[in-house]
């Protein structure tokens, strides 16, 4: 047996020149490039009328400046829309330079070329634009409102109406026993890795090519674009994504003008030209999340039964929809989590506002679905007096009802069909996990010492490892080394080590062997990205089929040489053998060379390929028909359909009377994602996902004024967490049903952790503070509004509240 | 080229004197990575907030970002390609944040590397670090991708190892503690 790597908590591998300072991140690349400096809209509603540049053409070391006028060919053309759908009748997207308007603060307007960012800044400080202001329109109620528009042919700022919907929602909520409406809020948030945007263009002008680094979660596709806008062969563009400082969604939406007009400058003057963002740009000019206003009915009966739910939801897409509708699509799928219900309407108005265009932060959607079904199952229990884990659990899909129909279609365009789970016994272990038979007693007691604590869970099913496809190629060469590469990217989520872990099962190699190369179009030109918690589900599939290729191949040439069968052959730390007899071996590395029948020798290796040392029948050709040479394999992976991985979060919070701050006693997580690469790997995923659910659901607010400014462009007002600010333990119960999709069993991990914070950490806050949460985030001033307008009378109190007072007089 | 008056400055920098020539407004941060091309510090905020630029100035963490080039001469700056040994043997920490999975992404890295690194040094050898005094330690650094928990036990397993290579154990080390 080869050792057992699959399913280890190995260290990873990545770590060894990244902890030294060795990672090759976008701006550690070409030192001698250019640099760019962006003039940026500070208006977020403007017709352009002027652009004065001459003060900036006089600044010494300035190489160009650019604005829309100078653009040609497909660059003055708008961007793309990425993903069209039907419901996305009014679809808008800015140019790579605007032209003629701007939308929202931080569009680029002038592009400054000059020796190095400072001179480029200094240059683009020179740069006077002219506008012509107009009325912006901040937050969905305003686009909803309509008094004004965000662009002058789409009146009602309307982006999108998407109408999911199975059943009868009307009919079943006259009839149900009970109904509640609510509206409730959730903030924009954003990905805010620690590394922004950036891009590196060198063009090759004796080759005619170009080869540009982008800190990128698409490589390949972004090749695509760059060619497609620049005009230029798919062969003649190269796109590499190095290092990248963190994704988180942000990365996946491509080209950013910055990624067209890099490589563009870089041709037009023969010179390596780089962009970096500075945090301030990543602010204003890349993309946020998250914001919506739900409209929620739902009926049920006495026991909690939920019987029909209508959501209307105002999701807030920003200035521009290059993304398509992907977030509301996967909000309005994604809502059901893991419940059967019978009836369902889901009506998300994707309207346009003057501010920085929305597209996927981890979760895309998820959260703030999960907050709108999560908080309708603690408004049930709520209104019936009932354990809001009991309203959960009647109405739970049962573990003998896989696959789950849900009679929609997902996000990957393919019916939303949950493929395996168990909710039941999950929801089972998150009680145990946390403590939640018991907690009330706790509870009183700590609040007749004037302390407040509250209990709150959610549950999620997350859609992952969506299609259409992912490939792998895994090559051992004549060293024994294994190449392994895939064409989708890494930031941060340990790919060299998880693709290493299950190619060296899968061969029978040493993992030390493996090396793994992800993002590089010159390694690998046919994938799609790594978002949508894919990676592993599709990449790690397509290079365990990749391996077993290679093994097959490895194994037939090793019973040609030790002529016996290829069924009696296995592969052990590298070495082929025949099972149960130690003397019969062959290198894998020699079945390397044996692959590829040579003319040439040029050194002891090659001397047994070549056409005199080996021996081959002189009726086949050296190369059968049916083959070619080398230890290769390539292979795609293409899922029927997304794989459901689920979740359930609970948590235990205290409120400070004095200060309102919130502390988070306990946090649990039960998380089942299948079949684990590495469980190391996944829980680093879970701890980074619920930090970022806690900074949603506490801290972190997109604070745009009236005017569309963005008021807290900076680490230093929007509020990250800190490690003072994350749980200090995360208690993490894995749960693993394997998904019956693929042939490893695996299901999605990435965005599992921060889906359900904001819906826990609501309720548990409502739990401890007996006030309706209606917003999120709850930070201390929020928490201390509530408190007053509680106190004021103004504030809706829950039932539980009161319910609570009454057993305390009595 | 740029009008703008240059300075040369004699930067020390990993216990080497590296000239450079820079404009006064040179950050440190890009002196480092663009004209010593010691691209381990990263810049992540440009502000001071993020601390993924600190580095050591004289032992002392500092946010690169925030100090012009100029300003370190006459100091001894370490960076993160700075805190192994000469002989290529990893610094406790370096270890530990492999053991321990407290890295991603990697690119705040380098600033939690040099900050509990500096930390460090306020303990001796076989004295304990407790939780707490990690997340201490940590406060002003941000990290997007781990949520700190692997990072916080990272700083415990980084003084085991330097109690392990100062040849103690933890309990005899403890014992010497509380007498």
């Amino acid at each position: 047996m080869t050792t057992k790597l699959f399913g280890e908590p190995i260290a990873r591998r990545e770590d060894a020149r990244l902890i030294v300072g060795k990672g090759r991140y976008l701006d550690d690349i070409g030192h001698g490039a250019l640099g760019v400096a962006f003039v940026r809209s500070p208006h977020a509603n403007a017709r352009i009328l002027d652009i004065d540049v001459s003060a900036a053409v006089e600044v010494a070391g300035v190489h160009a400046i650019y604005s829309y006028e100078d653009l040609d060919g497909p660059m003055a053309q708008p961007l793309p829309v990425l993903i069209p759908h039907p419901s996305l009748t009014a679809p808008r997207t800015g140019y790579p330079l605007a032209n003629g308007s701007v939308s929202h603060v931080g569009e680029p307007i002038v592009m400054v070329v000059a020796d190095d960012r400072y001179l480029a800044e200094d240059a683009a400080e020179r740069i006077v634009v002219d506008y012509e202001f107009r009325t912006p329109v901040v937050g969905v109620e305003a686009a909803e409102r309509a008094d004004s528009a965000v662009h002058e042919d789409i009146p009602d700022n309307v982006a999108a109406r998407l109408v999911q919907e199975f059943g009868d929602v009307d009919a079943a909520l006259l009839q149900a026993p009970h109904t509640v409406s609510f509206t409730q809020t959730i903030e924009r948030s954003a990905s805010m890795p620690l590394e922004g945007k950036g891009v590196h263009a060198r063009w090759d002008a004796v080759d005619e090519s170009l080869r540009v680094y982008t800190s990128t979660q698409t490589s390949t596709s972004v090749r695509a674009a760059i060619a497609t806008k620049l005009d230029l062969s798919l062969d003649r563009v190269e796109v590499i994504a190095p290092d990248v400082g963190g994704g988180f969604g942000v990365k996946i939406v491509h080209p950013w003008p910055e990624e067209l007009l890099i490589p563009w400058a870089a041709i037009r003057l023969g010179r390596e030209v780089k962009w970096a963002e500075d945090r301030r740009e990543h602010f204003v000019s890349s993309a946020h999340e998250r914001g919506q206003l739900q409209r929620i009915t739902a009926g049920y009966d006495d026991e909690g039964r939920l019987l029909a739910l209508d959501a209307h939801i105002l999701h807030d897409h920003g200035a521009y929809t290059p993304y398509g509708i992907v977030v509301p699509i996967i909000t309005s799928t994604q809502l059901l989590g893991p419940y059967r219900l019978a009836n369902y309407r889901c009506q998300v108005d994707s309207v346009y506002t003057n501010t920085v265009i929305v597209t996927p932060y981890r979760g895309a959607g998820r959260p703030q679905g999960c907050f709108a079904m999560e908080r309708t199952m603690d408004r049930v229990a709520d209104d019936l007096g009932l354990d809001r884990a009991a309203v959960r659990e009647i109405n739970l899909i049962r573990a003998d009802e896989f696959p789950w129909d849900n009679h929609l279609i997902f996000q990957d365009g393919r019916p939303l069909i949950y493929d395996s789970g168990d909710y039941p016994s999950m929801l089972d272990k998150l009680r145990d996990l946390v403590g939640w038979e018991g907690f009330e007693a706790r509870r009183s007691a700590a609040a007749a010492d004037g302390r407040w604590l509250g209990i709150g869970m959610a549950l999620y099913v997350e859609g992952t490892g969506v299609g259409p496809y992912e490939g792998g190629h895994v090559q051992v060469l004549p060293s024994g080394k294994v190449l392994v590469s895939t064409g989708l990217t890494s930031q941060g989520q340990g790919h060299e080590t998880a693709f290493a872990q299950i190619v060296a099962e899968e061969l029978g190699v040493p993992i030390e062997d493996i090396e793994v190369h992800t993002g590089d179009t010159r390694r690998f030109a046919y994938a799609i990205g790594t978002f949508a918690s894919r990676a592993a589900v599709m990449s790690g599939n397509a290079v365990a089929l990749a391996a077993r290729a290679v093994r097959e191949k490895a194994l037939r040439i090793a019973a040609e040489v030790l002529e016996v069968d290829a069924a009696d052959l296995d592969i052990v730390d590298g070495v082929v053998g025949v099972r149960g007899d130690p003397g019969a071996v062959l290198q894998l590395s020699s079945v390397a060379v044996l692959s590829n029948p040579l003319r040439y020798a040029f050194d002891e290796a090659s001397r047994a390929a070549t056409q005199f040392a080996r021996f081959a029948s002189y009726d086949q050709p050296p190369v059968p028909d049916d083959d070619e040479p080398g230890l290769e394999g390539r292979d795609y992976y293409s899922p029927v359909r997304s794989t459901f991985a689920s979740g359930a979060h609970a948590v235990i919070v205290e409120v400070d009377p004095g200060t309102c701050a919130v502390t988070i006693e306990k946090y649990a997580v039960v998380h089942d994602c299948g079949r684990l690469i590495n469980p190391r790997i996944v829980e680093g995923q879970i701890h980074g996902g619920v930090a970022q659910g806690v900074g949603g659901a506490l801290y972190e607010v997109m604070a745009y004024d009236e005017m569309g400014q963005l008021q807290n462009a900076s680490f230093m007002d929007f509020l990250m967490p800190y490690v003072s600010e994350v749980p200090q333990r995360i208690d993490i119960g894995h749960q693993e049903t394997p998904s019956p999709l693929n042939p490893l069993g695996i299901k999605g991990a990435g965005e599992a952790g921060v889906i359900p914070g904001s819906a826990a950490i609501a309720a548990a806050l409502e739990d401890a503070l007996g006030i309706r949460i209606a917003s999120m985030p709850l930070g201390p001033s929020q928490i201390y509004d509530l408190i007053r307008a509680a106190q004021d009378g103004t504030a809706e109190m829950t039932l539980n509240s009161a319910r609570r007072s009454q057993e305390e007089s009595t | 080229m740029s009008g703008e008056e240059q300075f040369v400055v004699s930067l020390s920098v990993n216990g080497t004197r590296r000239p450079v020539t820079v404009p006064a407004r040179r950050l440190l941060s890009d002196a480092l990575r663009h004209d010593l091309e010691l691209t381990g510090t990263h810049v992540g905020c440009e502000h001071g907030v993020c601390g993924a630029c600190t580095v050591l100035l004289d032992g002392v963490p500092v946010r690169s970002c925030l100090m012009f080039a100029v300003q370190a001469e006459h100091h001894e700056v370490t960076t993160v390609e700075g805190l192994a040994d000469a002989d290529g043997r990893l610094h406790p920490v370096q270890e530990a944040f492999r053991d321990c999975h407290g890295l991603q992404c990697g690119f705040c890295t380098p600033g939690f590397l040099t900050t509990i690194a500096a930390a460090l040094e306020d303990y001796p050898p076989g004295a304990s670090i407790s939780a707490d005094e990690a997340r201490e330690i940590l406060g002003g650094n941000l990290c997007r991708c781990t949520g700190y928990q692997n990072i916080v036990k990272a700083v415990g397993r980084a003084q085991e190892i330097r109690t392990q290579r100062a040849g103690l154990s933890g309990d005899e080390a403890t014992d010497r503690d509380s007498t």
